[in-house]
């Protein structure tokens, strides 16, 4: 397929059309740069990129499943993108997370692709957002990324939501004590899952506070969510308030502010991707004692340019 | 074990009733420590599903185990299941409790390589490599 | 405790010269859990408590197994799995092993059947009669136990999710072979959990099925007290390749579970608890094995006794079902699968099995043949009559290792039940994944091994030899799916159409409501409702567990 074929399969919404896409940037082939740069501007700032997150075990993916199902129910075309991590040490992944989806396995208009890691920092953040903006080009109107709200690339891809959703659940223990410092100071929506198990109402109340202590602080709309995702309880509640967030974001440009914000870190992540394999050869050339202050040669490298 | 250096994507999917996942998950496992990106789809899915989400997913290769007797309808139907998806690029592999007198109709259907018990690990990875250069230098 | 000093000068002369001029086979010796396993026991390496750890054959804590004259009393129940193609097929095969001698019936469902679905259901496309019976309706089930005298024979069916609809055919059976329903001895599989976990046949979510299976309970112990309600099984969970411990820990995680639900619904400890079996794998570790089989006894007893304050004997009494390992049969060289059936069924005698199913050697191949199925049954035989190791009760019990072994067991299946229920209990660790993970783990482990070659299978990694050609084996016609399918569209026209609409849609008012549903569910087999409507009408109610 060369990329007209690419973009008018994007148009007719043919998924053999929007993997290849994807892959293709995934890969960082050179025909990805013709499909990117013709992708459809007003479809990708329509679209509605939620981000959901949490520690393993939390129901990310059987909640995701829900709401696909209830967007689907609206007739919404939906976007999905699992994230999982690569092993640091062959390379390799399981990309597990589509079980929980197979139920819509066969409906055209439900886009799911798994993605892994792949050990980069810059390049998967690149990559999931070229795969959002493919997704939102072929008529996708909301577009989920899945992944474990662990490590710095996870909060980078983060970023590239809109909205953030951190799903937690009762009985999880240390995990959640690890992501306190982060995730919660960022997710505008707590979503307590298995909200009928023991321990889920002192969780609630915990969130609650962390919601008011950051709504004082005035750091935006921060509600919290209570799920039973195996079983489809409070997914509607959920998602009214995630679109009651996206209505309010929208008017006071917050969306925006988001969006350029995540703009500038893909450009950023390129521009360092891009520029990797020159100052490894400037490195390498400058000096061949590898000795002395790295920041200082750093700072002459960079004179150089 | 041996090493891949492309990152190729491949599904391994279990097609039909049967729940026996053990030998599926051994051989997810097994590539991914061979440096495969391996969509795993679970047990009890039909040969569409299977096809929806390798044609989703961009594989490269897609295999399936069965060990409840139904290969010689399933492993085919995932193959026709590709075909009309336009996919029909992608090969499949199989492996379960196949009896050696099945491989040939298996092979006549379109699935590339037949895996029974006892095959060596190694030469299941070795073969998904090779389908998966096949493919993509096709 | 110090060191023995004898056993320190022991170790520091004769064993130390011996490892220096012949070093071991191996640095480390490890069992299938990946434990090291000691050079030799001593008498140190035992809770020496008697009377608290062993007891008495037939007395708490039933280490020693559940009855007091064991074997010499009866033997085992010689029970072997069989059932395929369409109940005509199967009902032969089942007269075929009465004749020769088994004790009980054990009847394998198709898996149509066993996850609820109709021979001429889309799902059901080429799987119908392939490992096990296709049953559709009653219809079905008149055949499968024509001339078969339901009073006489006790009848094991591998049935989870649709436990109930299979168990309502069989007591309408019996009625109309003019059998009383409290004449009727046999097990029901009816454990959903470890489907969840290990084998695949879930229909309902987790929550649903607890209730269908304390439906059960609760009926059957006021209607067929002679059966056993469920077989809580290990067998799968070893099968899906967790080790020894895990195996025991996972199976009584289970247990736990359905003993609290039933207790939540109501119902009386000792009502209840005296009808729930067991089912274990026996493996080819053979005094592992028999330490596992010891120690979960003891572990059963304890936790009901403690935990649940069952006061009635038969309540702690943890009776079990063997079958040999499945998983440890080769392609290869088959006929060496019979000598490690061999092993592993004696494990299961040495271990107080209640009953055992031995494997066929060509089961790796496919179904077995008349003829392999005869001589499995045979290893069983000649085991009782000729061995001797049925003739005095638990005779490895104070070996040093046999114990250390079963203490070790014990306690590391009981740190791991603690776990689970630390982590929110089984049905959160199953929708999380957790067991599931943990199983895999050991599974990939010991798989990895093989490969390796660190890990000898005989025939498969070492000594092979050029295979001469494959016996023939046994497979089911696909005519046979073709005929069920047709069999069916009569039932569907000569039964009274209204009456199963009327049935199934009690049914429906009382899955949504809280009555039992065993009652209903009897009812509308009775009108011939199949099973595929029958689980059609909980599914709308239930909905559907996903993986």
């Amino acid at each position: 397929m060369n990329s007209d074929h690419l973009l008018q399969g994007l148009k007719e919404r043919d998924p053999r059309a929007v993997a290849k896409a994807i892959s293709l940037v995934e890969n960082g082939d050179p025909l990805a740069d013709s499909i990117l740069a013709s992708l459809d501007e007003s479809l990708i700032d329509q679209a509605l990129v939620l981000g959901i997150t949490g520690p393993p075990g939390a129901g990310k993916s059987t909640l995701t499943n829900q709401i696909i199902s209830y967007f689907r129910s609206q007739g919404k075309r939906i976007g999905v993108i699992a994230i999982d991590p690569s092993s640091p040490i062959s390379g390799g992944a399981i990309l597990g997370d589509r079980i929980r989806m197979m139920q819509h396995a066969l409906d055209n208009d439900v886009v799911v692709r798994s993605m892994a890691t792949r050990g980069r920092l810059g390049g998967l953040c690149a990559a999931t957002g070229a795969a959002v903006r493919i997704m939102a080009s072929s008529g996708c109107s909301h577009i989920i990324i899945e992944t474990v709200g662990v490590g710095q690339s996870e909060m980078d891809i983060i970023r590239l939501a809109d909205i953030t959703a951190l799903v937690l659940a009762p009985g999880l223990g240390d995990d959640i004590q690890a992501m306190k410092a982060g995730l919660l100071e960022v997710a505008d929506l707590l979503v307590v899952n298995k909200a009928d198990c023991a321990g889920a109402e002192t969780l609630a109340m915990d969130m609650e506070a962390v919601a008011r202590e950051r709504r004082e602080k005035n750091e935006g709309v921060i509600e919290v969510c209570m799920t039973v995702a195996s079983e489809g309880k409070g997914i509607k509640d959920m998602l009214h308030v995630v679109a009651k967030i996206d209505e309010e974001y929208r008017q006071s440009g917050e969306i925006m502010k988001r969006r350029m914000k995540s703009h500038d870190l893909e450009v950023l992540d390129w521009a360092v991707e891009l520029i990797k394999p020159k100052f490894l050869k400037m490195i390498a050339e400058s000096d061949t004692s590898r000795k002395g202050d790295p920041r200082m040669k750093a700072v002459e490298i960079l004179k150089k340019l | 074990m041996a090493e891949t250096t492309h990152r190729y994507r491949v599904l391994i999917g279990k097609p039909g009733l049967d729940g026996h996942d053990r030998g599926a998950k051994f051989i997810a496992r097994a590539l991914r420590d061979a440096g495969f990106e391996v969509v795993y789809t679970g047990i009890r899915r039909t040969p569409e599903e299977i096809a929806a989400a390798a044609v989703q997913e961009d594989v490269s290769a897609v295999g399936l185990s069965s060990l409840s007797g139904a290969h010689l309808r399933l492993f085919p139907a995932v193959v026709d299941a590709l075909g009309k998806s336009g996919a029909g690029d992608i090969p499949v592999l199989g492996g379960g409790v196949i009896p050696d007198e099945d491989i040939s109709h298996l092979k006549q259907a379109g699935i590339v390589e037949v895996f029974t018990p006892g095959t060596p690990v190694d030469q299941i990875i070795q073969a998904f490599q090779q389908a998966c250069e096949a493919h993509q230098g096709s | 405790m110090g060191k023995n000093p004898e056993l320190q000068a022991w170790e520091e002369s004769e064993l130390r010269k011996s490892l220096e001029r012949f070093p071991e086979r191996k640095e480390n010796f490890t069992n299938h859990g990946g434990d090291e396993v000691p050079r030799v026991a001593f008498p140190e390496d035992i809770d020496d408590d008697y009377l608290e750890n062993l007891g008495f054959p037939g007395k708490y804590p039933y280490t020693r197994g559940v009855q007091p004259t064991m074997y010499r009393g009866r033997f085992w129940t010689m029970r072997q799995y069989a059932g395929f193609s369409n109940a005509a097929e199967s009902n032969k095969r089942f007269r075929y092993l009465l004749d020769q001698g088994t004790t009980g019936l054990s009847i394998a469902f198709d898996l149509p059947t066993q996850i609820g679905y109709d021979s001429d259901d889309s799902m059901s496309t080429g799987e119908v009669g392939k490992v096990g019976v296709a049953i559709d309706s009653l219809a079905d089930m008149e055949v499968l136990f024509d001339q078969i005298p339901l009073d006489k024979v006790s009848t094991s069916m591998t049935i989870n999710s649709p436990a109930a609809v299979l168990l309502a055919m069989y007591v309408a059976v019996a009625e109309k072979q003019g059998v009383s329903p409290g004449a009727l001895k046999g097990t029901i599989q009816n454990d959903v959990l470890k489907e969840y976990v290990a084998r695949g046949t879930y229909i309902f979510p987790p929550k649903q099925s607890l209730r269908i299976i304390t439906n059960i309970f609760q009926w059957c112990s006021q209607n067929i007290p002679g059966f056993n309600t469920i077989s809580i099984s290990g067998y799968h969970i070893r099968e899906a390749g967790s080790s020894a411990a895990q195996e025991v820990a996972f199976t009584l995680a289970n247990a736990i579970t359905y003993v609290q639900a039933a207790l939540d619904a109501g119902l009386e400890i000792d009502v209840f608890a005296k009808r729930l079996s067991f089912f274990f794998n026996a493996s080819s570790d053979l005094l592992e094995e028999v330490a596992k089989f010891r120690a979960a006894r003891r572990m059963w007893a304890r936790i009901m006794k403690d935990r649940f304050g069952a006061t009635n004997p038969a309540s702690q009494m943890l009776r079990f079902h063997t079958q040999t390992a499945g998983n440890t049969l080769t392609a290869q060289q088959i006929d060496n699968n019979i000598i490690r059936v061999t092993i592993q069924a004696l494990s299961a005698v040495l271990g107080g099995t209640q009953s055992l199913h031995t494997n066929s050697r060509d089961e790796a191949l496919s179904l077995p043949t008349e003829e392999s199925v005869r001589t499995a049954l045979r290893t069983q035989q000649v085991i009782a009559h000729e061995s001797g190791v049925a003739n005095t009760i638990d005779p490895l019990a104070g070996s040093y290792f046999i114990e250390e072994q079963t203490d070790r067991i014990e306690k590391e299946a009981t740190d791991l039940i603690a776990k689970v229920e630390n982590a929110g209990g089984v049905v959160s660790c199953i929708e999380e994944g957790f067991i599931q993970r943990q199983i895999e783990n050991a599974a990939y482990e010991y798989q990895k091994e093989i490969e390796s070659g660190d890990r000898i299978i005989v025939g498969v990694n070492k000594f092979q030899v050029e295979e001469e050609v494959k016996p023939p084996v046994l497979r089911v016609d696909p005519i046979v799916e073709k005929m069920q399918v047709e069999k069916l569209a009569e039932v569907k026209r000569n039964r009274g159409n209204e009456k199963v609409a009327a049935a199934l849609d009690g049914l429906k008012k009382a899955a949504a409501g809280d009555d039992n549903l065993m009652p209903l569910i009897l009812e509308a087999v009775k009108e011939y409702a199949t099973l595929g409507e029958i689980c059609n009408v909980l599914r709308t109610i239930f909905g559907e567990y996903k993986d």
